[in-house]
């Protein structure tokens, strides 16, 4: 068929560094940073379970801080700096988050769990929560369907307490 | 013989991949030129396509395709070549076969375009006219017209016993109520994808989200018409499904249709409100009448079930077992119909059956008990049944009672007062509840692979799946037990079609089904292993029978004298072989016909209840389970867990809302179908009582991927009643209706 209709969506320039790597893009206006990094960078460690900021399953560290990226488009981001799940690992040594995951069984189907880490060490530099029910609130934005809550919520008070010493 | 001890709690093999997000789930491949489908779904529930306008989508650069029942391509046309392995009786639907409307959301039309976001634009340029006819999806006025099926999919309801009407009529005590849950959602946190990675050679390999490769591979050979070899399926990860990966879902019809015609790769992921397109728990409603005499012996029962099914297929489950295997009673009749609306087919969802005719169950045996006036623990003992009257054959196990024991002390049910309304701390009032569980623990055959290479690495296979059950981790544990050799040593693979035969993954059989094949798998290859170590010179194993020897320490020995030994790697070296395998069928014993083989639960709950706001919180929950061997202490009480939090979202949260006008259901996402978070979650405790079983399968062990559910919905509602003193029979249990009841 003769195609008569361009795409009706303009690009930008941006760069992002993303696990220590700086990305100069150019990115459609309507690429949502969690779709830039899937489809576009093959980081798919980040993952999507709703794409309407209702799971958590995206979440990233946007220079330090806990975000849905599902919820932002990527190019508001020029400039910032993103930790992702594949950027967690120091020198092939698992971030001590990750590692209690592991140790606690804090997953079952591990769909919600790159997002679910990226959150907890979001939350431990807020520095917001203090006991157990706290962390239970301020986890809550991270869905888990197989219910791994409790180890969830057991690695957090762990990490808060060496964060603490 | 049977293992007895459990196995060691040992971290999932798994998890390093799944915490670094090197795990690839089914919509996470990338071939080069893959294309992006985007699917379409219709706005009504019934009646046919009149007109569907394609031409703005596809006048855009970058689209390559809509198709619609119009243009898609040739199809199998019997029922029979779109039936997959879960399919219920009836007439399967068919994607894009014909113009006609059957359920809202349907899917209608596929978008192809070379991004998501532009395939996405375009879809919403395709407009379709529709000639509207009035459906029917308003269950309650429909159970009117309730029918029995030609065929159950699970248990058609067998006769009566006794004389349950005389037997209800003439007890001294007596209850008769209806007990209804909604329709519910799987949600798995990964939505329902498909990848196919179409090859010039014409082949395909799809990454599909599915509980058994074997059933998508099936399923594309029937409905395309493709050779075996032309189809393979993966999914090595799949992120949760809890039953909605039984079927074959419409995603991987179209992203395969898709890539066949346009000789492209081609993914299809589902987002979530159409996670709402296809099957979900059915809703039902269940009237019990249960009767007892002065002193508590139960007299009759009578369930009365009517659920909810499609136009197209009659899907069942097993709702109406549980009564008389869980109890001890004379006279009974279990009844079961089913409701046909304009809906998709329902579909397996943990604890298919169990988890409604429990959650009823146990909620009516509560009542009856309060009228009868004794502690509801005691109720129960008194009836609890020493063997199954519904197939009226002994238990191969059941260790339900030290389930009671064990749980009643661990949570302190001893300091409980029995009169309800007693408890109270500052706004809340508190309150203790309890029910049990069962669920079934058959072996079904399958197939494994053993593959020792020289270098000491043991491969073993299955077509199994590992939906985050631990699938990878305890198979391995059970190969590396029975070769004697450490888990490192070990790889086990699933998730391909090309593997060994295995069930689907689902109904807690696989521990117990691929478990026995992996266990006998490698003692085959130790009778093989043997054989070789017999035919090297001086070998210390000569005219040795295999059941003479262990495999520990890679090293094939004598039991009674393990300094007559060979390294396992020696056979194979000294035999001048690089690997050895061995392939098994493994079948249930006859044996296991005569016996009821159960897991078993007991669930301890404490709720605290503030009338005022009404709301529940679960504060306390204490779940003891007989679940045979426990393969991996840690993974297993993961799933137990697991199931306790689906039991707070049956019991609190968990509601598909129907819009009757629309025929939809209308709170299609995350935000307004509520699942437990964390903070809905507090202390949770997992007991894990003794039980041995040498009859249900070589290794001992039952399942637990839904025994741990079961039973926690109705000791959650009947912990509310002992908090208010007011019974709640319609879940979930949200605020408006504590605020509601007036009635104690
Ligand atoms: S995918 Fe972003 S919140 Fe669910
Ligand atoms: S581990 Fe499966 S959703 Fe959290």
């Amino acid at each position: 068929m003769e195609k008569n209709t361009p795409s009706p969506i303009q690009k930008e320039s941006i760069m992002l560094t993303i696990n220590g790597t700086v990305h100069r893009l150019e990115v459609e206006v309507w690429t949502t940073l969690l779709d830039l990094l899937r489809e576009r960078l093959k980081l798919t460690g980040t993952k999507k379970g709703c794409d309407q900021g209702q799971c958590g399953a995206c979440t990233v560290l946007l220079d330090g801080q806990r975000i849905n990226s599902c919820l932002t488009l990527a190019v508001m981001h020029d400039g910032s700096e993103i930790t992702t799940i594949e950027g967690l690992a120091q020198n092939g040594k698992l971030n001590p988050v990750q590692q209690a995951f592991i140790d606690r069984d804090a997953f079952q189907c591990g769909y919600c769990t790159p997002g679910q880490i990226c959150s907890a060490i979001g939350l431990i530099q807020e520095g917001k929560a203090k006991t157990k029910a706290e962390v239970r609130e301020l986890m809550s934005g991270n869905l888990c369907r197989c219910g791994a809550y409790t180890h969830i919520t057991e690695v957090v008070l762990e990490a808060l307490e060496r964060s603490r010493t | 013989m049977a293992a007895t001890k459990n196995g060691e709690a040992r971290n999932r093999v798994d998890g390093y991949q799944k915490v670094t997000g090197q795990a690839k789930y089914a919509g996470e491949w990338q071939p080069p030129g893959l294309l992006h489908g985007v699917v379409l779904n219709s706005t009504i529930a019934k009646g046919k396509i009149l007109h569907i306008e394609t031409e703005k989508a596809l006048q855009l650069d970058g689209v390559l395709q809509v198709f619609t029942h119009e243009n898609r391509p040739p199809l199998a046309h019997y029922d029979k070549s779109y039936q997959d392995l879960d399919a219920p009786p009836g007439t399967p639907f068919r994607p894009l076969f014909d113009n006609k409307i059957l359920f809202n959301m349907q899917p209608i039309a596929l978008v192809v375009a070379e991004s998501l976001e532009l395939a996405r634009y375009a879809a919403s340029l395709v407009t379709v006219n529709y000639e509207k006819k009035q459906h029917e999806v308003d269950f309650e006025k429909q159970l009117q017209h309730a029918f029995i099926p030609k065929d159950y999919k699970a248990v058609a309801p067998p006769e009566p016993w006794g004389s349950p009407a005389e037997a209800y009529h003439d007890a001294k005590h007596r209850l008769s109520a209806t007990y209804t849950h909604p329709s519910q959602h799987h949600h798995p946190m990964e939505p329902h994808a498909s990848t196919v990675l179409w090859e010039e050679n014409g082949r395909i390999t799809v990454y599909d989200k599915i509980q058994g490769a074997l059933n998508s591979q099936k399923y594309l050979m029937g409905v395309f018409g493709l050779a075996q070899e032309d189809v393979r399926v993966l999914s090595p990860f799949v992120g949760g499904a809890f039953g909605s990966g039984l079927r074959p879902q419409y995603q991987l019809f179209l992203a395969t249709m898709a890539a066949l015609e346009l000789r492209c790769s081609v993914r299809v992921v589902l987002s979530r409100p159409q996670m709402f397109s296809f099957g979900h728990r059915p809703k039902t409603h269940q009237r019990f009448s249960l009767a007892a005499s002065e002193d508590g012996q139960l007299q009759a029962m009578i369930q009365e079930v009517y659920g909810e099914t499609s136009r197209f297929e009659d899907y069942s489950e097993n709702v109406i077992s549980w009564p008389l295997v869980l109890y001890n009673c004379a006279n009974a009749s279990l009844s079961y119909k089913l409701v046909g609306l304009d809906v998709y087919t329902p579909l397996d969802m943990r604890a298919p059956g169990g988890a409604s005719g429990i959650f009823a169950l146990e909620c009516a045996m509560d009542e009856l008990a309060y009228q009868v006036g004794m502690n509801p623990l005691d109720f129960r003992l008194k009836n609890y049944a020493e063997k199954d009257q519904f197939e009226d054959k002994p238990f191969s196990s059941k260790e339900l009672r030290e389930c009671f024991r064990q749980g009643a002390e661990k949570f302190g049910w001893k300091n409980r007062p029995n009169q309800p309304r007693t408890m109270q701390e500052g706004h809340e009032l508190i309150g203790w509840g309890l029910a049990n569980g069962a669920w079934e623990a058959n072996q079904k055959p399958a197939h494994a692979k053993a593959v020792l290479a020289v270098d000491g690495k043991l491969t073993v296979s299955s077509a199994t799946a590992d939906i985050g059950t631990g699938t990878y981790t305890i198979m391995s544990q059970v190969a590396a037990e029975t070769m004697g050799l450490e888990l490192e040593q070990v790889t086990f693979k699933l998730g391909d079609s090309s593997l060994p035969k295995a069930p689907l993954e689902g109904g807690s059989a696989t521990a117990s089904s691929v478990g026995s094949a992996v266990r006998e798998a490698c003692r085959q290859l130790g009778k093989k292993l043997l054989e070789l170590a017999q035919e090297v010179d001086g070998s210390p194993l000569k005219d040795i029978p295999f059941w003479e020897v262990e495999m520990e320490a890679g090293q094939l020995r004598l039991k009674k004298d393990p300094t007559k030994a060979m390294a396992l790697t020696d056979i194979l070296h000294q035999n001048q072989k690089d690997s050895l395998a061995a392939t098994i069928d493994s079948q249930p014993s006859e044996e296991q016909d005569n016996y009821a083989i159960y897991s078993h639960s007991a669930v301890f709950v404490e709720v605290r209840v503030d009338e005022a706001l009404g709301t529940v919180r679960v504060s306390r929950m204490v779940n003891a389970i007989a679940g045979g061997r426990i393969l991996n202490p840690k993974t297993a009480k993961s799933q137990i867990l697991g199931g306790m939090v689906w039991g707070v979202g049956m019991a609190l949260e968990e509601e598909s809302v129907m819009d009757t006008h629309y025929g939809r259901f209308i709170n299609h996402d995350l935000a307004g179908y509520h699942i437990p978070v964390n903070a809905d979650l507090q202390e949770l405790d997992v007991i894990f009582v003794e039980e041995e079983d040498d009859i249900v399968n070589p290794i001992g062990a039952k399942g637990l991927g839904e025994v741990g559910n079961v039973a926690v919905a109705p000791a959650i509602v009947n912990a509310i009643f002992h908090a208010t003193g007011k019974r709640f029979r319609d879940l979930p249990v949200t605020v408006d209706k504590i605020l509601e009841n007036d009635e104690v």
